[in-house]
């Protein structure tokens, strides 16, 4: 197995709040993984880490074999790891469209590049992606005036439209149209298979995460509870537990 | 040639007829053509970017001082021309006038754009209310600070060289000033309009709705906030050093660091006519600089009143400025009309 994503023993408390505690996961190259636990476990928690939106306490973060815990965010974004956010962030006076092509990776990211003109050709494959999300009829709209669940599938496409190597999905369908949900497990299964991204879902949705995943990490009060394939998680009296004692 | 271009020719064509239609304006209208430049310029970060600055009066006294202390020191010492009344005791040849003016518009514009990129990496960082208030007390200090400089003539201030004697009369000096400032105008204008169809303006207004993602999507956006800020300074620099010689005195705090007048007007201006807009710094500009004048003119004694008036009823009736409340009535002509259905219609998946 090649890993792309290696946790090793990290370590992320705010004040008195163990969020994080002594977490080591590996991710494989090409997989779909799924992370879950209940409210307030520390998945988001952990997805900051990741992307260095906040500095870990201690341990190891390595992305592609190259350690990112100490990087800065935009720096490990252009690595090609990229998360989504489970309260949405879009650029809200901005219509669909825009939101898209300001997301795209340019090749040379140069002084120059700062006064670059956004070729056409970023606007056909902006099209094709809102439309690969169903948003196509929205692309004018501006991403404000979406419903959340419609700037969801926004991130998505924006993701998408960057080419990240993997994509951290922070809770995909939550809020989202429960008729659209088995549209969203496909588009997802379709972006790890034809785009080659590796994904790492945090997801509340059972049904979902178990379509999903081919391997489920378990957190519990900030610590991995369990590992394994989805038939194990699913019977595992452990994860069983952390779900009723909570809800 | 779309609507768009024809209207940059119509009015570039009367702005530069204006001064020989209203010989007796020129020099109201030069001010008119910097306070569109300090709109234009504060749109950069106030209305593209989404930080709201009280600093660029900064820019605007250090270009101001530089390049009046430029003409003069290239050619007498400066600390005797400022202690001796200036001109009384020196005087500028023709060659040495233009010589030294030229230099020092140059300076006046690098050194500030200079420092903006020094700073910007530290003031930049910050965000929403630390940004306004830091960029506020760099301004309060920097008058502060040139009060305390014997060099340039302290709290008493400095004369910049008059137009030197034997080349053309006030009328042609006016002229001189008047198309100096349209140039810079008009290049600020240009260069924006086409800045903000890159990609450089698309991050700036990505900055402005959510940095945070735009960061976690990989953009590096210090370098787009520094680069937008040198541009702000080198024009607000060069602006500086054009008023300082359409002065001929410069002075800490009323002329030069003026954060409470002009520094309070280029936010004004911009939000009077649209903050994130290209015309609406101009629109602001315009309007209100008919109305100052209007007030000081029609009002005396009771023009701060009038002006605060006008800002309330601004904020009141125009949330979005006037560009905005065109927007609003007219969004067809701003390409941005939403078919209803679109917006009605579900996501299938
Ligand atoms: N920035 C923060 N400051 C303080 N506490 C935080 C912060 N972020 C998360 N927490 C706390 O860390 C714990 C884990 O939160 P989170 O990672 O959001 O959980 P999850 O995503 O699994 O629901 C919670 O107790 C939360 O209140
Ligand atoms: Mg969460």
């Amino acid at each position: 197995m090649v890993a792309i994503l290696e946790l090793n023993q990290v370590y992320k408390s705010f004040g008195g709040i163990k969020a994080n505690q002594n977490i080591s996961l590996e991710v494989e190259q090409g997989s779909i993984v799924g992370l879950i636990g209940p409210n307030g476990s520390g998945k988001t928690t952990l997805f900051n880490s990741i992307v260095g939106t906040h500095p870990i306490d201690s341990g190891s973060i390595k992305f592609n074999d190259k350690e990112v815990s100490e990087l800065p965010v935009p720096v490990i974004a252009k690595l090609g790891l990229l998360r989504t956010f489970q309260q949405t962030r879009v650029y809200g006076k901005l219509n669909c469209i825009d939101n898209m092509v300001v997301s795209h990776k340019p090749t040379k990211d140069g002084l120059f590049s700062v006064f670059s003109v956004m070729p056409p050709e970023l606007t056909e494959k902006a099209e094709k992606l809102l439309e690969f999300v169903g948003l196509y009829r929205k692309r004018k709209l501006l991403a404000g005036d979406l419903s959340f669940g419609q700037q969801k599938l926004l991130e998505m496409a924006m993701a998408l439209m960057n080419e990240p190597k993997m994509l951290l999905l922070d809770e995909p369908t939550a809020g989202i149209n429960p008729t659209l949900i088995n549209g969203i497990i496909d588009r997802l299964i379709r972006v790890n298979g034809e785009f080659g991204i590796t994904l790492l879902v945090i997801e509340h949705n059972m049904r979902v995460v178990m379509g999903l995943a081919q391997r489920i990490f378990c957190l519990a009060h900030g610590e991995m509870l369990a590992e394994g394939s989805p038939e194990n998680i699913r019977d595992d009296q452990r994860v069983i537990d952390a779900y009723l004692g909570v809800q | 040639m779309n609507r768009q271009t024809i209207l940059i020719i119509v009015l570039g064509i009367i702005g530069i007829l204006l001064p020989f239609i209203f010989p007796a304006y020129k020099l109201q209208i030069s001010f008119l053509w910097i306070l569109i430049v300090l709109a234009l310029t504060w749109d950069i970060q106030g209305g593209q970017m989404g930080y709201n600055t009280f600093g660029n009066i900064l820019f605007f006294g250090i270009g101001m001082y530089l390049c009046a202390s430029i003409q003069v020191g290239m050619f007498f010492p400066l600390s005797e021309w400022t202690a001796s009344g200036g001109e009384k005791t020196f005087v500028h040849e023709p060659d040495q006038f233009f010589q030294g003016f030229f230099v020092g518009i140059l300076a006046a514009g690098l050194v500030p754009a200079i420092i903006a990129a020094l700073i910007g990496y530290g003031i930049l960082g910050l965000r929403g209310h630390y940004f306004a208030i830091c960029t506020l007390g760099l301004g309060i200090a920097a008058g502060e600070i040139a009060g305390g400089i014997e060099l340039i003539g302290a709290g008493q201030g400095m004369t910049v060289p008059p137009w030197p004697k034997g080349i053309g009369d006030t009328e042609l000096r006016a002229e001189f000033f008047y198309f100096l400032s349209f140039i810079l105008m008009v290049i600020t204008f240009l260069f924006l309009k086409w800045a903000y169809q890159t990609r450089f303006g698309l991050i700036l207004n990505a900055i402005r709705d959510n940095e945070d993602k735009a960061e976690a999507m990989g953009i590096p956006t210090m370098r787009y906030k520094i680069i937008g800020w040198v541009i702000t300074a080198f024009f607000v620099g060069i602006a500086g050093g054009l008023m300082g010689n359409m002065v001929g005195y410069i002075e800490p705090v009323e002329v030069a660091f003026a954060g409470a007048t002009l520094g309070v007007f280029m936010i004004l201006m911009t939000i009077l006519g649209g903050k994130g807009t290209l015309w609406g710094p101009v629109i602001g500009a315009t309007v209100f600089h008919l109305f100052k004048e209007g007030f000081w003119t029609y009002f005396l004694g009771w023009q701060y009143v009038a002006l605060g008036l006008l800002i309330v009823v601004i904020v009141v009736f125009f949330p979005e400025g006037l560009m905005g409340w065109i927007r609003e009535k007219y969004p067809e002509k701003f390409g941005e009309t939403v078919d209803e259905e679109d917006q009605k219609s579900s996501v299938e998946l």
